[in-house]
């Protein structure tokens, strides 16, 4: 397992976008914006920064296309936005777990739930699930996972740094068990929101 | 690993598939499987429950059981693909009845049958386009009125509000409606008159208000005289003598959704008296 280049992108996640100063002892990459490119909506907008926003998009998307009806809604695009409000470690777990949510509340059918756990490898072999920003900074290895609550499938992966094969599984079941918790989350979190109807 | 694996297995033995009876009226997730009622019984707790005779062994008579909205067919058991609570009518005739998923939800999805109200949008050679909030418009034919004929054209400009019912509504076309019933009269349908306004609430809402024994409507009946439409797609036409009035029927309505009884009696006692 290669590590992943080290990029400043969970920074630009928390502060707001702005104009970039491309002076001397700029560290910020390369971005790019699209605006108006959708007709139907009021204003619209693409903001490309770099790769590692793009390939946490893809793995949301990959992970939703999964798990969404598709079929019953033909020549139809199902749009999610995330919006991060404030990052706080575990950020691509939280945003699979608020894109669950949405789909839930929107009526989209789908044929099953999904939850993201993120775990932590630290230097000793330890592990720590749902890491703060300082752990996941500090740590040799940080994977995150999405699985479905029917029989705690894994839909989707994401790993950065180096761990063995015994780590992997390790972290696996470790996620499995996690997730759990994270689904009587949402069963009582819909329960309460039925139950004042 | 050995605990992980224990774990794993309570995890799995965690989501077999329960009873359709055994979880009506509950709140269900996507992802759960059912079973229905036949099938409990011939898989009871361990099987060493007593199971009648039957005469001719290994045909077992199955029910026909309707699969409602949130509800699809998965093997011989039910999938949940929509949160809400499960419901169930029993048949009237022959059959098992019907089975379906009571979600909150504010996006329409076009369904045959279904009385909507929509705004016409454009007007192309004899065909209205009207915008049902669906992902399509759908499409009225200038004929599908009460007594219009090639010579005798419907009133109908761009803007105007229809009454009227899905005829065809699936999700590989291209929705379509009509005013009229089997029959050729309007009963009720059509353009809505002038003046009233139109606003949104949740489907949930609107299948509430459309119940046989809603007090919500008999209550708001009593406080002023009023014309109302109801849209299967989420919208609600109201007129009143006054504007005012009209405002303060739709604010009622639309604040119905999050309100218990006690607090809406207390508002309807409240205006009666002003």
């Amino acid at each position: 397992m290669e590590e992943e280049m080290h990029t400043d992108a969970k920074i630009r996640a928390e502060t707001g976008a702005g104009s970039s100063p491309r002076g001397p002892g700029c560290s910020l990459r390369h971005f790019a914006c699209e605006q108006n490119l959708l007709s139907r909506p009021d204003g619209s907008a693409s903001f490309l920064q770099g790769v590692a926003e793009k390939s946490r998009e893809r793995l949301i998307r990959n992970t939703c296309e999964a798990v969404v009806l598709g079929t019953l809604h033909p020549r139809t695009s199902i749009t999610v936005v995330l919006q991060v409000v404030s990052d706080a470690g575990s950020l691509l777990a939280c945003c699979l777990n608020a894109a669950c949510m949405a789909l839930v509340d929107a009526g989209v059918p789908m044929r099953a739930l999904f939850c993201g756990v993120t775990c932590a490898l630290d230097s000793d072999g330890t592990l720590v699930l749902d890491p703060t920003s300082k752990q996941e900074k500090e740590a040799r290895a940080v994977l995150t996972f999405a699985v479905d609550n029917v029989e705690r499938k894994l839909l989707m992966s994401s790993t950065k740094g180096l761990f063995s094969d015994a780590e992997l599984q390790q972290c696996l079941a470790a996620t499995q068990a996690a997730s759990q918790h994270v689904f009587r989350f949402y069963r009582e979190s819909l329960q309460r929101r039925y139950s004042k109807s | 690993m050995a605990e992980a694996a224990s774990v794993a297995a309570e995890c799995l033995a965690g989501c077999r598939a329960r009873g359709a009876r055994s979880v009506l009226g509950q709140v269900v997730l996507p992802g759960e499987e059912l079973l229905l009622p036949e099938q409990e019984d011939a898989e009871g707790p361990g099987g060493a429950g007593e199971r009648p005779l039957s005469l001719n062994a290994g045909a077992r008579s199955r029910v026909r059981v309707i699969c409602g909205p949130g509800l699809r067919r998965c093997g011989d058991r039910l999938l949940v693909t929509k949160c809400g609570r499960l419901r169930h009518k029993e048949p009237g005739g022959g059959g098992g009845g019907v089975y379906w998923v009571d979600s909150q939800q504010k996006r329409y999805v076009p369904v045959k049958g279904d009385h909507v109200i929509g705004i016409v949008t454009a007007k192309s050679g004899d065909i209205f386009k009207v915008d049902v909030g669906g992902s399509e418009p759908a499409s009225l034919s200038y004929l599908s009125f009460e007594g219009a004929t090639k010579r005798n054209r419907p009133n109908v400009q761009v803007g105007d509000l229809i009454y009227g019912q899905f005829v065809v509504a699936n999700k590989d076309m291209e929705p379509e409606m009509v005013c009229i019933d089997s029959c050729g009269r309007a009963n009720g349908m059509g353009v809505i008159g002038q003046d009233g306004l139109l606003f949104k609430v949740t489907l949930g809402l609107i299948r509430k208000l459309l119940a046989p024994d809603c007090e919500i409507i008999q209550e708001v009946g009593k406080l002023y005289p009023l014309e109302i439409v109801f849209g299967m797609n989420g919208r609600i036409w109201v007129k009143a003598k006054t504007i005012q009035q009209t405002l303060i029927l739709a604010n009622i309505l639309e604040a119905c959704e999050h309100m218990t009884s006690d607090q809406r009696k207390q508002i309807f006692s409240r205006l009666a008296e002003s």
